[in-house]
């Protein structure tokens, strides 16, 4: 066998050897047989598929998540359910589009409720419809990525990340794909080597074995032959050695060649990536992604399971500073039951601090939980995707009324410090405007929004450029109302993490950057570097 | 409340009634949906669920659509049960509804 040579772009760095586990493209529709009688048993099939698997989850879990699972295989268990699918499939109807089209229809009805709690539920129709959707589209459950695979896709799912194991090492090799997409950032954040946009892959129906992933060059390698393994084993042992360097300093502070000290801040999804991290490599938390929260596609988290992971947030920094962002679902960050299905521009639509004022229900119960872990350390609250100061007074009402609740109630909460992201151009344009606590600059989507180039194609990759001077321009527009207004200015997009950028960056005079824990060593390292 | 016509059920089928209201915080809703059907499925008896005396009814053995009722804490739930095992069924019924599914 020949080894094959593919090369992208990098877009999460390191160097990752593996088996080779290939995913099938969800999206990907699936042929119909055009027999009634066929789509029938597929369907009968998904969903007897979909159970099973459910069933397996539920021995893995117990109380409410338990709960979840258990009531979820008794509606698929349940003829009553898909009885209309089976109707229209014998109408000529194929097996996907009448499950599809029943299920919707179900789903509306749990979505319209009056009571929350059936609502609630809507979240767990939905996964119920997508696992079989995603049977019948021949894609097998994600879970099926085993540790230290290199997985190799056309594209893939933040979903599909993070059901996957990714401590045991392995990587990512897209053919499509972004260096800007959430699964990239998520890629770089747990430190998982990722190549994007390495062309087609084809096999001639034999899938490679093995894979040698380079995150750095952008290149992969699969079935190689011997010495070329070894070579590149031998390159990851010297990569693992310089790192270890680097990772003793890290805990030192972040000071400039000419003497500035730079706050260096982490950017987190969940607590489970402060494992094992001393809180002493930063001077803080600059954000916390809560959407992540909100994926495990067990329903909406309740007040009690928020409050209980910002406090154990904010129990680990130790008093430093830390940044909540809320819920900053839509745009290419779908929550099922949550955000809006089908818009024709989610990244220009309900998402953000717009859903969350259109949702206040959901909002209201974040913030509760936000004031109340706010005894427990020095937390701050960021709101995402602010447009005008009025979204912000809004939201700040919003939290104080659920501050007066709470006291009148006798429950002990604070009042978090409130700020926004700065990631509308015209949020950068007009920052002065806002009565806001702090700001911070969420880079990507000031790019993205700056450029009018799409985080997630590749096509336009190159235009969505942090380092263009128009969105410098804004970033130092931002820094400046900072300092005029007396409050802190930081930047928390994946552009703090490139050190390409650090530089400039510095030089609009962000003297704040929020990187991944894996990036804060090399970006000490390059701050130590940077002169006037 | 029953008791006057469950002998004569057992031999015609003249459907036993009875109601309790749902003391359970939450309603109907996924877990107490689960225990009721998965309650009524123990008898061979026709059970069904409806808010009012009159009806409409729906079929206690289906979680689906036990779920669509979407009974709401303090609603009164009215049970019509008919077949052999009817008199214990309803009484089992109304024990789990009584007991708000374990969860008041």
């Amino acid at each position: 066998m020949t080894e094959i040579h593919l090369t992208g772009r990098a877009a999460s760095p390191g160097l990752a050897i593996g088996p080779v586990t290939v995913l099938t493209v969800a999206v990907e529709r699936r042929g119909t047989t055009g027999d009634p009688a066929q789509e029938a048993a597929a369907l009968k099939a998904a969903i007897e598929g979909a159970t099973a698997e459910l069933a397996e989850l539920i021995e893995a879990e117990q109380g409410e998540a338990a709960d979840i699972l258990e009531f979820q295989v008794a509606m698929l268990e349940d003829d009553a359910l898909a009885e209309g699918a089976f109707d229209a499939i014998s109408a000529g109807t194929p097996a996907d589009q009448a499950w599809r089209a029943v299920l919707d229809a179900e789903i509306a009805g749990y979505r319209s409720a009056e009571d929350e709690y059936f609502r609630a539920r809507t979240a767990d129709l939905v996964d119920i419809r997508d696992r079989v959707l995603m049977r019948l589209n021949g894609t097998e459950k994600s879970a099926a990525i085993a540790g230290g695979a290199i997985v190799a896709s056309g594209d893939t799912s933040p979903s599909i990340f993070l059901a996957a194991d990714w401590r045991r090492g392995g990587g990512i090799v897209l053919a499509a794909g972004s260096s800007s997409s959430h699964v990239a950032m998520l890629a770089r954040a747990r430190g998982t080597p990722m190549v994007v946009g390495v062309g087609p892959l084809s096999w001639q129906g034999r899938p490679p074995a093995l894979a040698l992933v380079d995150g750095d060059a952008g290149t992969v390698i699969f079935d190689p032959e011997p010495e070329t393994r070894s070579l590149f084993e031998h390159r990851m042992k010297a990569a693992h050695a310089a790192c270890a360097v680097a990772d003793a300093d890290r805990v030192k502070p972040a000071i400039t060649a000419d003497g500035r000290r730079i706050t260096v801040l982490l950017n987190i999804a969940a607590p489970e990536d402060l494992a094992d991290l001393d809180p002493a490599i930063c001077d803080g938390i600059g954000l916390v992604r809560t959407e992540f929260l909100f994926e495990a596609s067990l329903g909406l988290p309740d007040e009690e399971t928020q409050y209980g992971v910002y406090r154990r947030i904010l129990d680990w920094a130790e008093a430093r500073p830390v940044t909540i962002r809320t819920l900053d679902a839509g745009g290419d960050k779908p929550i099922p039951g949550l955000t809006i299905d089908g818009e024709s521009n989610p990244f220009l639509g309900l998402r953000g601090i717009r859903l969350s004022l259109a949702r206040p229900e959901v909002f209201c119960l974040q913030l509760r939980a936000l004031a109340r872990a706010a005894v427990h350390g020095t937390l701050k609250v960021m709101l995402p995707m602010v447009a005008v100061p009025s979204e912000l007074d809004r939201a700040r009402e919003l939290l104080d009324a659920e501050i007066a609740a709470l006291r009148a109630k006798g429950i002990a909460c604070a009042r978090p410090l409130l700020g926004i992201m700065v990631e509308v151009p015209a949020a950068a344009l007009c920052a002065e405007d806002f009565d806001a606590g702090f700001y911070s600059i969420g880079s990507n989507d000031l790019a993205q929004y700056t450029m009018a180039a799409a985080r997630d194609i590749g096509a336009v990759a190159d235009l969505n450029d942090t380092g263009n001077p128009a969105v410098l321009a804004l970033i130092a527009r931002t820094v400046e109302a900072g300092r005029a207004r007396g409050v802190e200015v930081s930047l928390c997009g994946d552009a703090a993490a490139d050190t390409r950028l650090t530089k400039a960056l510095l030089a609009t005079g962000l003297t704040t950057l929020s990187v991944s824990p894996l990036a804060v060593a090399r970006l000490k390292a390059t701050i130590a570097t940077v002169n006037p | 409340m029953h008791d006057v016509n469950a002998s004569r059920a057992s031999k015609t089928s003249v459907p036993l009634t009875a109601s309790a209201v749902l003391v359970n915080p939450v309603g109907l809703h996924a877990r107490p949906s689960v225990k009721l059907t998965q309650c009524a499925k123990r008898f061979a008896a026709t059970i069904e669920i409806a808010l009012a005396p009159e009806g409409p009814w729906t079929d206690a053995k289906s979680p689906v659509k036990v779920m669509r009722v979407k009974a709401p804490q303090g609603a009164m739930l009215y049970f019509r049960v008919a077949g052999p095992d009817g008199k214990a069924a309803l009484a089992a019924l109304l024990a789990l509804v009584h007991d708000g599914f374990g969860e008041a």
